[in-house]
């Protein structure tokens, strides 16, 4: 990076970063929090002096090189601050999941033997309180949030802030110690511990250096430009790896500022009250906030529900070419600069939408005064506008004039009018869902990336973001696809171990330090972009050799609002079938419009005007699908509805739900089988759990269809 | 439970004060019916206080009469040592003294916060000229205020419906803006009628902690209406039982429940 630091060492640790933004941003704000209603800041100096106090006093309470130090609690500077006071006493902070049960807890806090916990609130030490008697080497609590916590033993409890207090008070004992260990860490020392989600087993807790975090971010804010004058809004889990890497560490390592929310019910609300421009969400986040827009525009009056709808609808042919912020090409850029280009933008709306009706009523008039037949028809042909302007110029006015009405409004309600790089990662996002955000004018990315990478595998490059894909391999990092097409990585964040457990390191990580993902995918030839398909373990081939990926066209079903699960098969077989189950609430508001009468799922389901509708979803997945060489064998040949609801009572979907594809083939085998042997109707019965537990069965004569199949375009490698 | 000694100690531990409020002999009529008959009995600083009783029983007109609105027709109300009179609404408040309503009664059109500040009406001295003029002491007043009600925001965790209209509020934090509202006057003793009337299991848990830590944190004193048998036990230090104006109990929550004439009152009386 060709910044004025070439003379300063470059700082190996999450502390030294600390104190180089205090000398180079000191008096910028460096922590926000929303508390009493107002946003209370911290510059950088000020959590220095705080996080040093802290640190202070975690020695005089005894934390040692290497113990580790427990932190449960929502986004809040003060357990940020917790977690970089552990690392300067050389203590190892493990951030854990708020949500888990004491349980759960337990386990995480017996395998990395944390001596000490600090926690959000009372609820969370009275889960830590009710574990303790299990678990014997925890020797100090501390809890942030003061209520209701009067009434506890304190021999063994302390408020942080009162911690803070005593480390202020034993200054002069322990700042030499303090001293002396932070200058013991190096690139190499353990920056945290983080603790697997463990949908698959017990959790495993991740180690990463700090070379791990500070490369990371290093490259990463390099790779989209990220300056000192970002915000971001930390409401993620702070026991996650993303959370890890934006608000500690491109937080520090770019100087930008960490707002926390005042609850997690205000997140919406103060989303928009910062209006950061860095922001990271999965997908589920941006659906939900696509419906609200959706209902309350329902709710809308006519003539802004006409100018929504025409408006959303130019900008998806016109939003990626007009309505992005210029791309940045270096760190940052003077606000005024930004702030004159975004008055002449909305000047250019406002103006083409006047200009647009003076002309036109002006000369409209002449036109028709002068030429009266001839301007009738040209009317008719070309819409009441004159069309003064060449396509290009008016698709540029028209959105302008599209961003001061709809666009900026709908951005300002949402609080993204301030983005310049927003991510979007953990599963697929609809393409419906990824254009609408873009058409706005919001850069929303996709990233691949997992927390044995620190995060990053591959972003999606400003200017070359597609829904389809993942991006390209992130600065650092190199790819290469497997024998089997799984996908393997090596970075610099490439975690260092699993704690404690050599065994799943060494069946993760080969000695040359590549790592499996666990993820099918592809680049994909031409543009350079990986494409995941699958878990590898899913992903199979067919008869003749074509790849069979059941997950990713389950996935491009379920983006469609009629279908709630589709189970795909095709796993050596020559064809691809599938199982549809509708969404009863988005079909039954569907009947209800067109009149169709039913009076239970299974005679919804059966319908031959529903049967009609999903057929034509499934023929466009297989139109979609034959344009991919890859998967256009992945086309579905033949279908039927679901005459109950796949259900997690009934074994077929995990609690979690996903699909139980093994489950699934054994139980509903005579319908797979039909949908082989081309009979047009099957009937079945089916054992069902209520839920009391009780047990029942439910008989159904189900219709299988044929769907439409594209003609294929194949590879001509095959 | 000596009425003479000075204060006592709960079961879990708490430090209950000296007698803060005393009715001495109340009797209320209304015309010809008689609501409250000849009652009697003490709330101790600190403490949580409960008043029983069948429907018609008396004890909403009985927390009228501790809050001063209704003036008993006979007997006495004594408030920290000294005889009450007949009193002003804002009397009452300045007294401190602050209630909930059985039918919440809070300023639908306007947002939480709003109605949180009206609660501390009795606290702001500046006048009308300058409060629109916004000038002077206005600002400070409002700024202070602010804060104070801010806090019990965060209390009561409604930050989230801070700015949200009341109207269109669920019942149940319509219920606990309420409760804000009367906080937001600093009470001395705090009645509430009826504060989980109509709630579901989870709501009235929620209020229950709130209930428990406004105690606790501010230690304000507490009387308070319920119906929930069950949370009347869990919450309260001593119970009054009324049936028909009369009172026909007075203890701890397991005295009251093994009074004979309570269990009368609940269950009916075998007749021989």
């Amino acid at each position: 990076m060709a910044d004025a630091t070439a003379t300063e060492a470059a700082p190996r640790s999450i502390p030294a970063l600390l104190a180089r933004n205090v000398a180079r941003y000191g008096n910028r704000p460096a922590y926000r929090e929303k508390e009493f209603g107002i946003w209370q800041s911290w510059t950088w100096a000020e959590a220095e002096q705080e996080i040093r106090a802290l640190a202070l006093g975690m020695l005089s309470l005894g934390v040692e090189r290497g113990d580790y130090v427990a932190i449960i609690g929502r986004n809040r500077p003060a357990h940020y601050w917790a977690m970089v006071a552990a690392q300067m006493c050389g203590a190892i902070p493990v951030p854990l999941y708020q949500d888990a049960v004491a349980d759960e807890m337990a386990y995480v806090l017996e395998n990395c033997g944390a001596r000490f916990v600090v926690c959000g609130d009372q609820e969370q030490v009275d889960k830590v309180v009710e574990v303790e008697d299990r678990i014997h080497h925890i020797q100090h609590v501390m809890y942030t949030d003061k209520r209701g916590m009067r009434k506890y033993d304190h021999s063994r409890m302390n408020a942080l802030s009162d911690v803070q207090a005593e480390g202020r008070a034993g200054h002069f004992r322990y700042e030499a110690e303090l001293d002396r260990r932070i200058a013991e860490l190096d690139y190499d020392s353990t920056c945290v511990m983080l603790y697997t989600s463990g949908t698959t087993g017990k959790p495993k807790g991740v180690v990463l250096s700090n070379r791990n975090i500070i490369e990371t971010a290093k490259n990463s804010c390099t790779f989209d430009h990220l300056g000192p004058d970002e915000d971001v809004l930390a409401y993620l889990p702070m026991a996650w790896v993303g959370d890890f890497i934006f608000s500690i560490g491109q937080a520090m390592w770019a100087g930008f500022t960490v707002n926390c929310p005042e609850s997690p019910a205000t997140m919406m609300t103060d989303l928009r009250e910062i209006g950061p421009t860095y922001f990271f969400a999965p997908p589920r986040i941006f659906e939900t906030m696509l419906t609200n827009v959706m209902i309350r525009m329902e709710d809308a009056g006519d003539l802004k529900y006409a100018l929504f709808k025409h408006f959303m609808e130019f900008a998806k042919t016109t939003g990626e070419q007009y309505g992005m912020p210029r791309y940045r090409t270096q760190r940052s850029r003077p606000t005024l600069r930004r702030r004159l280009r975004w008055a002449y933008r909305f000047a250019m709306g406002v103006g083409f939408a006047v200009e647009t009706i003076v002309e036109n009523a002006v000369r409209g008039f002449f036109v028709r005064l002068r030429h009266p037949i001839e301007a009738r028809k040209y009317f008719k042909a070309r819409g009441p506008l004159l069309n003064l302007y060449p396509q290009p110029w008016r698709d540029y006015f028209s959105y302008r004039t599209g961003e001061v009405l709809i666009y900026a409004p709908l951005k300002n309600t949402l609080g993204l009018s301030r983005i310049r790089v927003a991510y979007t990662a953990g599963e697929a996002i609809g393409p419906e869902i990824f254009d609408f955000y873009r058409s706005l004018g919001i850069n929303l990315k996709q990233l691949y990336g997992q927390t044995e990478a620190s995060v990053f595998i591959t972003q999606q490059p400003d200017g070359q973001v597609r829904p389809d894909t993942v991006g390209v391999p992130s600065p650092g990092v190199e790819v290469k696809i497997g024998e089997n097409g799984e996908v393997y990585y090596r970075s610099p964040g490439t975690f260092v171990e699993y704690f404690k457990n050599p065994e799943s390191t060494a069946s993760t990580k080969d000695p040359e330090g590549w790592v499996a993902t666990g993820d099918a995918g592809f680049f994909e030839p031409g543009t350079g972009h990986l494409r995941i398909i699958d878990r590898a373990k899913d992903v199979g081939k067919m008869v003749d050799g074509r790849l069979f990926a059941p997950k990713y066209v389950e996935n491009k079903l379920k983006f469609y609002p009629n279908i709630l699960e589709a189970v795909v098969f095709g796993g050596r077989r020559d064809r691809c079938t599938a199982f549809i189950n509708i969404d009863l609430t988005a079909v039954g508001n569907w009947a209800e419009r067109n009149n169709i009468a039913y009076a239970s799922y299974q005679e919804l389901a059966g319908h031959p005007k529903v049967y009609e509708m999903i057929g034509n979803e499934v023929a466009e997945v297989n139109r979609s699908l034959a344009q991919d060489p890859m998967l256009s064998g992945c086309q579905i040949h033949r279908f039927l509805i679901l005459h109950k609801e796949l259900d997690a009572d009934d074994g077929e979907m995990t609690r979690t739900r996903k699909v139980r594809r093994n489950v699934i083939e054994t139980k509903y085998a005579d319908l797979i089988a039909a949908l082989y042997d081309g009979r047009d109707s099957i009937y079945t019965e089916t054992e069902v759990t209520y839920e009391d537990g009780r047990k029942g069965k439910i008989t159904a004569t189900l219709r299988l269809a044929d769907a439409v199949v594209a003609p294929e375009q194949r590879m001509a490698a095959e | 439970m000596n009425a003479m000694t000075e204060g006592y100690v709960t079961p879990d531990g708490r430090q209950i004060g000296p007698v803060l409020m005393e009715m001495k002999n109340i009797t209320l009529r209304f015309g010809g019916v008689v609501a409250i008959k000849d009652i009697s009995f003490d709330i101790r600083e600190g403490e949580i206080r409960a008043i029983i009783g069948p429907n018609g029983a008396g004890k909403s007109s009985m927390l009228n009469v501790i809050s001063g609105f209704y003036v008993p027709s006979e007997g006495e109300v004594w408030f920290r040592g000294q005889k009450r009179g007949p009193m002003k609404p804002y009397e009452v408040a300045r007294l401190g003294i602050a209630r909930t309503f059985q039918n919440i009664a809070l300023f639908d059109g306007m947002s939480v916060l709003d109605n949180i500040m009206t609660g501390r009406l009795t606290m702001m001295k500046s006048g009308l000229l300058s409060q629109a003029l916004w000038f002077g002491s206005a600002e400070r007043e409002e700024n202070e205020n602010r804060a104070k009600v801010e806090k019990i925001i965060d209390f009561l965790e409604i930050q989230n419906i801070r700015k949200t209209p009341v109207g269109r509020l669920p019942y149940g934090l319509k219920k606990r803006v309420e409760l804000a509202r009367a906080l937001a006057a600093e009470p001395k003793i705090l009645l509430l009628d009826e504060p989980m009337a109509g709630m579901n299991v989870e709501e009235k848990e929620d209020m229950c902690r709130f209930i428990l830590d406004v105690n606790d944190e501010f230690g304000t004193t507490i009387a308070l209406i319920e119906h929930d048998m069950g949370v009347v036990m869990d919450l309260s230090d001593r119970v009054v039982v009324m049936d028909y104006g009369k009172k026909i109990g007075d203890g701890t929550p397991d005295e009251v429940r093994n009074n004979p004439d309570v269990i009368n009152a609940y269950l009916g009386v075998a007749h021989e």
